[in-house]
């Protein structure tokens, strides 16, 4: 198991509040007043993105999904940027042009949320290939849900990342449903031997346990860097708190089944317990992380909801470098 | 004539032989590989056989491409660098696209344009689109090869001019040399490129030869060329079409009919200010496309004429292009399916008698 130090498990601890404090306020704006677009919401989730995001640096990439609020948050995302783009306001993290679902910042390593369910997985390649080349030592981490695991996409992105031993890591969450069909039903096989079968090692993780995620990772980013090629983790026996997007039905889950899981699958809770229980935090650490949290992510909605629209002067621009 | 080209040549030596000032466009394009490669380590490419015989127990190297255009590569370049990849297009085409937002500066092979299906999310989703809904953030240098044309009885699958499906995305960029010389400087220029790039190579022209400077050079994205002038018809044409365009223009001319051959060159950026001040010279014009004729090139150029040179039009415009149909495999029915010069020159003498 990975030792972490008080101040990462008390950074892991922020990031994870941070995200669902992010999305439980969009979700309550969004219920009151419509918001442009889509948002897919990814509270119950946060330990993945924030297990693996937690052992990268900047040497490191991210390829994130439709649902990537979590991702971003996780490797440091400016969060005002990202809520100005939420709400289509100027100074919006991509100028408008790309909403929730194409987040990017690459100065932070998130080159991408994606649309395209496994549409990222060929181009987390290309990110190990250029730091495998180039010798930075870096990785590349693609998100993927159970609905993008069955794209052919994202098969043949695992052959090509097992052929030239590269640097990436694959990391299906799922989550339990590919919008309202089941993981279960729609997943043929095995994962972890699906991983096997193309010549690199899988593991299943528990989703929602920060620990066994980070300790997971761990391994898979130190086999990535040490020349060892590529891993899949599939982290499972977690769920998604929200609908597949905002305002749609969720009505494929029995309410008592999602009871249970905000009851005993909910990654802040499990971490709380974790650590006071141990003695390694103590819960008055951890509120006043919680209040910090809910000062800063309100304050920025605040601004957003301030702040001047995008200007349609905008629209032509950045579709070349030069033409 | 459509089709005097019959035979693919596979067993080619790409590297120029020392003092040789004209050579094919299969040379041309090697040497602008190797050239740049040189210049900037940053270059790899990739794709399906480019050396050839990856894993094997046998010969390495040993086709240089399906078409011969890298061979040479490998043994100067190394594996590193000259990267032989398991046959899957999207993986192969999102490799170089992620690779290109991260430091290097791919050219990928795409080994026929056909399998554009294959891999088409990386570029109607992925790579065309990274700057502009990512805000302007993410530069994506990658250029991508590929073949297209008809004439070699490969048929339906292996056969299509595809390039205006890749025209239509905004955010790529897509160039078709006609001759050697373009060829050369257009794949320097596209591998410089800061903009993703679809560089077109047609499948019956890679012998073709013409003088090509030895020392590197570029012919900039976005800039026609005029191949003849004359007062009396445009033919705008594309890629192997130049060819035969001229061909027709030669025979106009032996009966006094002299024509402007515009070979745009890129697709995307269209130099629209050159067609357009040719067709206002002319007033006639004549589209020559060997792509299947609704929602083209052909179309497109026509509608641009229509547009913004409609008062100079004397004639109705002709588009000279394949029919809707799939490309055929029997000689017969192929060289139907074709443009010829033997079209363009029809098609040229009607819009010359045209009378409203």
């Amino acid at each position: 198991m990975l030792e972490l130090t008080k101040a990462q498990m008390l950074q892991a601890y922020r990031s994870m509040r941070t995200i669902r404090f992010f999305e439980d306020l969009l979700a309550r704006e969004a219920a009151k007043a419509p918001m442009p677009g889509v948002l897919h919401l990814y509270c119950g989730e946060e330990a993945s993105a924030v297990g693996v995001c937690m052992l990268l640096d900047e040497r490191d990439r991210i390829y994130s999904t439709h649902r990537p609020h979590g991702h971003c948050i996780a490797r440091g995302l400016d969060l005002k940027a990202m809520m100005l783009e939420l709400y289509a306001k100027q100074g919006g993290l991509c100028s408008g042009k790309g909403g929730s679902m194409h987040l990017a910042d690459p100065d932070r390593g998130l080159m991408g949320a994606n649309g395209i369910v496994g549409g990222g997985m060929p181009l987390v390649n290309g990110a190990a290939l250029a730091a495998q080349r180039l010798g930075t030592g870096g990785v590349a981490v693609g998100f993927v849900g159970d609905g993008g695991s069955n794209q052919g996409q994202f098969l043949e992105a695992l052959n090509f990342a097992s052929v030239f031993k590269l640097p990436s890591i694959f990391v299906i969450e799922d989550n339990g449903y590919a919008e309202t069909t089941a993981s279960c039903w729609s997943c043929a096989g095995d994962h972890v031997k699906r991983a096997e079968g193309f010549g690199m090692p899988g593991r299943r993780v528990g989703g929602a346990d920060f620990f066994e995620v980070y300790d997971a990772a761990g391994e898979a980013v130190a086999r990535a860097r040490a020349g060892g090629g590529p891993s899949l983790l599939h982290l499972t026996d977690f769920e998604r708190f929200y609908p597949h997007e905002q305002g749609i039905s969720d009505a494929m889950r029995p309410p008592e089944h999602l009871r249970w899981i905000k009851e005993n699958r909910d990654p802040l809770n499990l971490f709380i317990c974790r650590v006071t229980t141990s003695g390694q935090l103590k819960q008055g650490e951890l509120s006043a992380i919680d209040k910090e949290v809910a000062a800063l992510v309100e304050g920025v909605l605040a601004e957003a909801k301030e702040a001047p629209d995008i200007s349609a002067e905008n629209l032509l621009t950045d579709v070349y470098v030069s033409y | 004539m459509a089709t005097a080209d019959s035979s693919i040549n596979y067993n080619t030596v790409s590297k120029r032989p020392p003092g040789k000032s004209r050579i094919s466009i299969r040379m041309a394009l090697n040497e602008a590989l190797a050239q740049e490669m040189r210049r900037d380590s940053r270059i790899i490419i990739l794709g399906e056989d480019i050396a050839g015989g990856m894993g094997a127990a046998g010969e390495q190297d040993t086709w240089g491409g399906p078409l011969g255009v890298t061979k040479g590569l490998l043994p100067e370049f190394g594996r590193e660098r000259v990267i032989d990849t398991p046959l899957q297009e999207s993986a192969i085409i999102g490799a170089a696209c992620g690779a290109a937002s991260n430091g290097l500066r791919p050219v990928a092979e795409l080994m026929f344009i056909n399998f554009i299906g294959v891999c088409m999310d990386q570029l109607l989703n992925q790579v065309s689109k990274f700057r502009y809904m990512f805000g302007g953030k993410v530069t994506t240098p990658v250029t991508i090869r590929t073949v297209y044309g008809a004439g070699l009885r490969v048929a339906a699958q292996h056969s299509n001019s595809y390039y205006s499906l890749v025209t239509h995305l905004p955010g790529l960029k897509v160039v078709m040399p006609s001759n050697a010389y373009d060829a050369k400087g257009l794949l320097i220029a596209s591998i410089r490129d800061d903009d993703p790039v679809i560089f077109c190579e047609h499948l019956a022209l890679y012998d073709d030869e013409c003088e090509v400077p030895e020392e590197p050079y570029v012919v900039p994205l976005g800039e026609a060329n005029l191949t003849r002038e004359g007062r009396d018809v445009t033919i705008v044409a594309l890629g192997r079409m130049v060819k035969f365009a001229n061909a027709a223009a030669d025979k106009l001319e032996t009966d006094g009919i002299r024509c402007t051959v515009v070979d745009p060159r890129t697709l995307s950026p269209l130099d629209e200010d050159t067609i357009i001040e040719a067709v206002e010279e002319t007033g006639r014009l004549v589209v020559v496309d060997e792509a299947t004729p609704r929602c083209s090139m052909a179309t497109d150029i026509s509608a641009l004429a229509a547009s913004r040179a409609f008062g100079a039009l004397k004639a109705p415009i002709s588009m000279v292009t394949a029919p809707h149909t799939p490309v055929p495999f029997a000689p017969a029915l192929e060289d139907a399916y074709l443009p010829s010069p033997e079209k363009i020159e029809k098609a040229v003498r009607d819009v010359m008698v045209y009378r409203r």
